[in-house]
């Protein structure tokens, strides 16, 4: 495989100038092509009535397994809990061990430890979200702080929130400036930058907002932190894929994109599956490229697989509860 | 290369619909064979198979169909308006419980894709019926006086694009004004007109009020000179239209016409591009292309032109040719030989003319009339491609570089049914809208039919609105 640039750099040559200053920056953002809403959820509900059955649904249904960020991001959690995830990230499905493993698990950063210590040696990566998540009200040194306290617990990769207030605000830059520094802050650490979509609101800031944090640098950028009433939906990330795709084409640079937050069923996963083939292609199909944040995710897509496997459904009860 | 994710077929099953191995002309209530008892087989165009051999409409079975039409308007037309109006709930409902059997018969008759049969087509027939049902017991509210009358019987002849809509367009607003109709269904898509004659039967309409005669153009000439039909309504080619106009001037019938076009998709440099890709798509590769009001000439901006046929292109290259009945299958099959002839023949004049021609990278199946997703760029207003109708899959591209001149090439052509805008700012949406000369307008999207919305054309798209409350007019005096 070529080897791809990463994002890690910052703005390319050719896009250097648009974050020279506010100004430059708000001009770039909103000179991008504008997004019709009606046309661009016919689009995402036009592809979901592909019919994907047999050997694709079994190809599918693998390769959302493997694009798993397997997430509890609860007050509850205990380091018990986080190690019984851990268990089933190793091993989603104890009766058939073709069953790939999960992608990474993601936790707060007081337990990436815990969770770096349950995947030691697995290759399933601990993702930690950080700068206080989800609402991202916290000064710029708790964030990078934050940050910081994750990587030193292991976290191999960092789900970071953007400052909304003040996107919605208009001070780009600013946002712009806190991706950096956190990028900065984050090494080697994968960076996925979350935009609270739902918080976002229109289809036309999401496409900026996406813009901006592969500008910034994101090695991913996310829908949502599954903590608003809106996440993940097939439209606002048929957004983020287009801007992945424009991105690459304009500067050569390929951005990964994790929907997060309502993913629920086997089915849906498909679909979401659907909108990467169709929009951003082959190269976004694989776990590096492309995640979903989910926790109940997996069992749904772990009982299609005994179906397709067997022929016939089993129960909740064939699968762990974990 | 091979693509990582590739769609294993999904085929919708044919077992949902039994195709009988004949069928009879549908006059009175009964079918019947033909007088003199010739027949035609109907093809299936992705297969070439033959699906059943129909009985063949000669100018004696229009004299009975008519007759039969005369004698039931009498009683049809006196029945109280919400009468009427619960046949065509019913027949409505109907539609609804068969549609899947009704959508798999259009696709294999048709050989357009299960998607849109499935998606579009279905769902606007039911719509339709319900709307005008709604209609019938309302008519004095309509507009057209406090108590409008019917006209009597109507002649009725559709094309083979969308066989059912184009039935309901026809008949819905016919028999809820309280008409009778004789209808003649295309010859290469029959069926899913004799299917509709069952369902008038399941319904329980009275003989005589629907009459089906498949067959070819002498029987639509039979039809529309028939000296005891009082309307004529023809959707179909510009050319039939004109003889139409001709055997129908000096008599009393009234007409409505429903011709060709060559529609201007005008994409401006503020255009939602992704969205605009779309409606381009759509606008040009909804069922093959074989649409009238299909967005055949794109005008696009020239400042964004490469931006806008680069994403084109990339698009085009994700389309799925094959399998009609594939549930995945976004491009099927071209409706006949003939048609398929009439669009290779225009695209090679398009590349002898110097256009510069791109096809869709796809395999095209061995069996069946195919013609691949193709797109013209180069093109100027002088080009064969840009100034008639195609009727195929088949996308000529050409620039502008002011509003005015957009609106001076999209109007630019003896046809007049349909346009698209595209751009963010609403202001031009409205200035541009005002300006072009089609009977449809649509902003930011393209193909989006519903019955509540009148349709026809200006120029040599025809006269006549179908859809509607204006819909209504055609069938009232």
């Amino acid at each position: 495989m070529p080897r791809i640039p990463t994002a890690a750099a910052g703005p390319p040559a050719s896009l250097a100038d648009v974050t020279a200053s506010d100004g430059a920056l708000r001009r770039f953002l909103h000179g991008l092509p504008g997004v019709d809403p009606v046309g661009l959820e016919a689009r995402a509900a036009a592809l979901g009535t592909r019919s994907i059955k047999t050997t694709a649904k079994a190809y599918a249904l693998d390769l959302a397994v493997s694009m798993i960020d397997l997430t509890t991001l609860e007050g509850a959690d205990t380091p018990g809990k986080v190690r019984s995830l851990c268990a089933k990230a190793r091993t989603p499905d104890p009766t058939d061990r073709t069953t790939p493993q999960v992608a990474a698990v993601c936790v707060y950063p007081d337990l990436a430890a815990t969770a770096a210590g349950a995947l030691a040696g697995s290759g399933v990566q601990v993702a930690s979200v950080a700068t206080a998540f989800p609402s991202g009200r916290a000064a710029l040194e708790v964030k990078l702080a934050d940050t910081r306290a994750a990587l030193a617990a292991g976290a191999d990769e960092i789900d970071m929130v953007i400052d909304r207030g003040a996107f919605l605000a208009g001070r780009y830059l600013e946002v712009y400036e806190q991706i950096r520094a956190v990028r900065e802050a984050a090494g080697t650490a994968r960076l996925k930058v979350i935009f609270e979509t739902g918080e976002l609101s229109t289809y036309d800031n999401i496409r900026r907002a996406s813009w901006l944090g592969m500008l910034a640098g994101a090695d991913f950028i996310k829908t949502s932190t599954g903590k608003v009433g809106v996440n993940a939906t097939p439209a606002n990330t048929l957004v983020l894929l287009e801007a992945v795709r424009d991105y690459r084409a304009a500067t050569g640079v390929q951005v990964g994109v994790k929907p997060a937050g309502g993913i629920r069923t086997a089915k849906d996963a498909v679909k979401f599956l659907v909108l990467v083939n169709e929009t951003a292609g082959d190269d976004w199909l694989d776990n590096r490229w492309f995640r979903f944040g989910a926790s109940s995710l997996l069992n749904d897509l772990l009982m299609q697989r005994q179906k397709l496997r067997t022929g016939r459904y089993s129960g909740p009860d064939y699968v762990t509860v974990d | 290369m091979t693509k990582l994710f590739e769609y294993a077929p999904a085929p919708e099953s044919r077992s949902v619909v039994d195709i009988a191995p004949s069928y009879g002309l549908f006059i009175d209530g009964e079918f019947t064979e033909a007088a003199d008892g010739r027949v035609f087989k109907s093809v299936a165009p992705a297969t070439e198979e033959v699906l059943s051999e129909v009985a063949r409409a000669g100018e004696a079975d229009v004299d009975r169909a008519v007759a039969a039409a005369r004698r039931a308007f009498g009683p049809w037309s006196a029945l109280p308006g919400a009468e009427r109006g619960k046949y065509l709930f019913r027949i409505a409902r109907i539609i609804q419980e068969r549609s899947r059997e009704l959508a798999v018969l259009e696709t294999l008759d048709n050989g357009k894709p299960i998607r849109e049969t499935r998606d579009a087509d279905l769902p606007l027939v039911a719509a339709h019926f319900f709307y005008y049902a709604g209609w019938a017991d309302k008519l004095g509210y309509a507009g057209f006086g406090a108590d409008p009358k019917p006209l009597g019987v109507a002649g009725q002849v559709i094309p083979w694009n969308f066989p059912l809509l184009m039935l309901a367009w026809k008949i819905a607003p016919a028999l809820a004004c309280g008409n009778t109709v004789v209808l003649k269904p295309a010859e290469t898509t029959p069926l899913s007109a004799l299917f509709f004659a069952d369902i008038c039967r399941q319904a329980g309409l009275p003989a005589g009020v629907v009459n089906i005669l498949p067959g070819y153009g002498d029987a639509g000439a039979a039809l529309v000179a028939h000296p005891d039909v009082d309307k004529v309504a023809f959707t179909g080619s510009t050319a039939v239209g004109k003889e139409i106009a001709r055997a129908v001037a000096g008599t009393d019938k009234r007409l409505t016409l429903e011709l060709g076009g060559k529609g201007a998709n005008i994409v401006f440099d503020d255009a939602p591009v992704d969205q605009a890709v779309e409606g381009i798509v759509g606008g040009i590769f909804f069922n093959q292309g074989q649409v009238c009001c299909a967005g055949s000439r794109l005008l696009v901006q020239e400042s964004v032109a490469d931006e806008v046929l680069e994403s084109l292109k990339r698009r085009l290259g994700t389309l799925r040719l094959g399998d009609p009945l594939d549930k995945n299958t976004d491009i099927g099959a071209v409706n006949s030989p003939e048609q398929l002839a009439r669009i290779t023949e225009l695209a090679e004049a398009g590349e002898a003319e110097g256009a510069e021609r791109w096809t869709a990278p796809c395999e095209l199946p061995t069996s069946g009339y195919w013609f691949a997703p193709t797109l013209f760029t180069g093109v100027t207003q002088a080009h064969r491609v840009a100034r008639e109708e195609i009727f195929g899959p088949v996308l000529s591209v050409l620039t502008f570089r002011t509003p005015a001149e957009a609106v001076a090439k999209a109007n630019n052509t003896p046809y007049g049914l349909s346009a698209g805008v595209w751009t963010e700012k609403g202001s031009r949406i409205l200035a541009v809208a005002d300006r072009l000369r089609a009977g449809v307008v649509w902003a930011n999207t393209f193909n989006k039919f519903d019955p509540a919305s009148p349709f026809g054309g200006y120029k040599e798209s025809g006269f006549g609105r179908e859809g509607g409350r204006h819909g209504l007019e055609a069938y009232l005096r």
